[in-house]
């Protein structure tokens, strides 16, 4: 399983290389020709203008577009296509723009569902419910209790998410993340509509998420502050292409990237 | 003050995740467990048998299934009469194939084999949702009764069409059959039903609940997280289907004894039936299933008894009333608490738990 292979790959090394990666639907082309890596262990940024196709990628990273040309090399294994499950199992977790819980269940049991991929007894064994599923509910239970801790949340364990406030409940989809212990986490946009304090908060999460579990964070953010303070390498796309990448202070001089934002001069 | 939980700490998460996690809960619970196998038993008159207790347990069995599938997966079914009618019909065969099968045996094959059904008629729900999976089921409904009606091969080529259990026991006492003391056809639904009902909670409070109700919620983000769609729907479908063909075997063996495809497995008379069920007992709550079994079960008894014999209208009125009374209810029940009576029973307890003080 490539999972294992993520992990013999060294931090610091490539463990996502896009190549050529080019989407359309029909006529649009969402991507064009856009290629990069991701090193492992480092808090890296997608930014863009609305409809640069920020979301795409990271739709085709975790298998839910299958790209129209070009292909992914995932730890060192090139594959012209991924499915959402199989990237699930290869250790990459993803948050959503709109928030994707499960809203009828708690706080818990979302965080729970995080671990269904390393709960492996079978539905038998579940249906009796004795010795080996309850040690292993336990064990479970006590990793994503560890989450809880970490993000804050034990106020609202048995709370179902549906009634959380919107800022809570992008907290939870981190978590639900987290509890999958992943290798690659793919955040779309985590601090859209949050205030300062909520944006500070998740940030450090963020950052101590990819200091402690040295998780490899992939993110899509629009607030400039939060990507720059947090991010170590950053690629910018404009309509499907990609203009820009480097270190946030070389971004920052970047000509192409500024005139994309800011529109151009004449 | 009746229903608090203060001092009542949970140190280790095995306890912390039990099914009854207040000692009130479990109390009540007990008493009532003993007083249905060790009380009832012994005043249960053919009345209460046939008319009450029985007809209860094998719906709550199938209002079980159809929660599994419908309340925790999120796959609309109509084809529960269907369902229910392969559970009832696969009985029939392998007790005329295997006359020397224990009873309770033969039960739990017709359970299985129809979850193989569910399986098959599960398929579409891959590709559609909602509404046109509820028309997709319907047609399972009606393409499994006319195909017991068509081939004569199910009923063993009686004349009538009709299909007749034959004596069964279990430890020397009738289980089937005419001379089935009421005491046992009993506890046999009963141990059944307890039994089957633990697994199906405990299947929901681990693991393969946990990805039902997860794609029901959300199907995408479930696919995410690792849960492979197909797998997760046609295994609701299977253990759905299961418990409603052991609800159709015991309809048929236990309850009936004799009975006609067409009349007994009717749209009208299980699948809508069964569905109220779950959706006044409460989406997605094992309480709320035996909840709805329960008042499906009772209100009409109920109703007759107020009309007949405490007003005096004449049988047949009562029956036209209370069917008037019922829709009625239903949908006065629906605009009231959407939420079923689990819904309503969680508010009680919040209640008993601050009473006297208003909060």
């Amino acid at each position: 399983m490539s999972l294992d292979k993520i992990q013999s790959i060294p931090y610091g090394k490539e463990v996502i290389k896009i190549k050529n990666i080019s989407l359309a639907f029909g006529g649009v082309k969402a991507l064009t020709n856009v290629s990069f890596e991701v090193k492992k262990g480092e808090v890296f940024a997608i930014i863009g203008p609305n409809g640069a196709g920020k979301s795409s990628m990271l739709n085709v990273i975790n298998g839910f577009y299958k790209p129209t040309s070009g292909h992914i090399n995932f730890a060192g294994e090139d594959r012209k296509e991924m499915i959402p499950e199989f990237a699930a199992k290869s250790g990459i977790a993803r948050t959503f723009q709109n928030i994707a819980l499960f809203k009828g269940m708690s706080t818990l049991d979302n965080l729970m569902t995080g671990r269904l991929l390393k709960q492996k007894q079978n539905f038998l064994m579940q249906a009796l419910y004795f010795g080996p599923v309850q040690k292993e509910e336990a064990y479970h239970r006590d990793k994503v209790e560890r989450v809880i801790d970490f993000l804050d949340l034990q106020a609202i364990r048995r709370t179902p998410v549906g009634s959380l406030p919107y800022g809570l409940q992008k907290r939870v989809e981190l978590g639900r993340a987290l509890a999958m212990e992943p290798e690659i986490l793919l955040l779309d946009e985590p601090m859209a509509g949050m205030n300062v304090e909520e944006k500070q908060d998740m940030s450090r999460f963020v950052l101590t998420a990819n200091d402690e579990f040295k998780t490899t964070i992939v993110l899509i953010e629009h607030d400039m502050s939060v990507v720059m303070d947090i991010s170590d390498r950053i690629v910018v796309l404009d309509y499907g292409k990609k203009i820009g990448e480097g270190k946030p202070s070389e971004i920052l001089k970047n000509k192409a990237v500024i005139d994309a934002y800011l529109g151009v001069a004449d | 003050m009746i229903y608090k939980e203060t001092g009542q700490f949970k140190s280790t998460y095995e306890s912390d995740h039990s099914i009854f996690p207040l000692i009130q809960d479990k109390i009540a619970f007990n008493i009532l467990m003993l007083v249905a196998f060790l009380v009832v038993p012994f005043f249960i008159d053919s009345y209460w048998e046939k008319a009450i207790l029985i007809p209860f347990l094998i719906y709550s069995m199938a209002a079980i299934g159809l929660n599994i599938l419908t309340g925790y997966c999120g796959q609309v079914s109509l084809g529960t009469g269907g369902f229910m009618a392969v559970g009832a019909f696969a009985t029939y065969k392998i007790m005329t194939f295997f006359p020397d099968l224990n009873i309770m045996i033969i039960v739990l094959l017709s359970g299985v084999i129809t979850a193989f059904v569910g399986i098959l008629f599960g398929l579409p729900s891959l590709r559609i949702k909602g509404f046109y999976l509820a028309v997709a089921t319907l047609a399972s409904q009606f393409f499994i009764i006319w195909l017991f009606n068509k081939v004569p091969w199910f009923y063993n080529y009686s004349d009538t069409g009709q299909i007749t259990v034959s004596e069964r026991t279990m430890f020397g006492v009738a289980v089937t059959g005419a001379n089935a003391p009421s005491y046992a056809t009993y506890l046999f639904c009963l141990i059944l039903v307890v039994v089957l009902g633990f697994a199906a909670k405990n299947m929901i409070r681990s693991k393969i609940g946990r990805s039902w109700m997860a794609i029901r919620d959300m199907d995408i983000a479930a696919e995410i997280i690792g849960v492979p769609p197909l797998k997760t729907k046609l295994s609701a479908f299977a253990i759905s289907s299961f418990y409603i063909g052991i609800a159709g075997s015991l309809y048929f063996a236990v309850y009936l004894g004799a009975l006609e495809v067409t009349e007994s497995f009717d749209i009208m008379a299980i699948s809508f039936p069964v569905l109220f069920m779950i959706i006044i007992g409460g989406l997605g709550s094992m309480l709320g299933s035996f909840l709805g079994a329960a008042f499906i079960v009772l209100l009409p008894i109920f109703l007759k008894n107020v009309m007949v014999d405490l007003i005096g209208l004449s049988a047949v009125t009562a029956k036209h009333f209370e069917i008037t009374i019922w829709g009625l209810l239903m949908v006065v029940f629906l605009i009231l608490e959407p939420h079923g009576l689990a819904r309503l029973w969680s508010i009680a307890k919040e209640k008993l738990r601050k009473w006297p003080f208003p909060y």
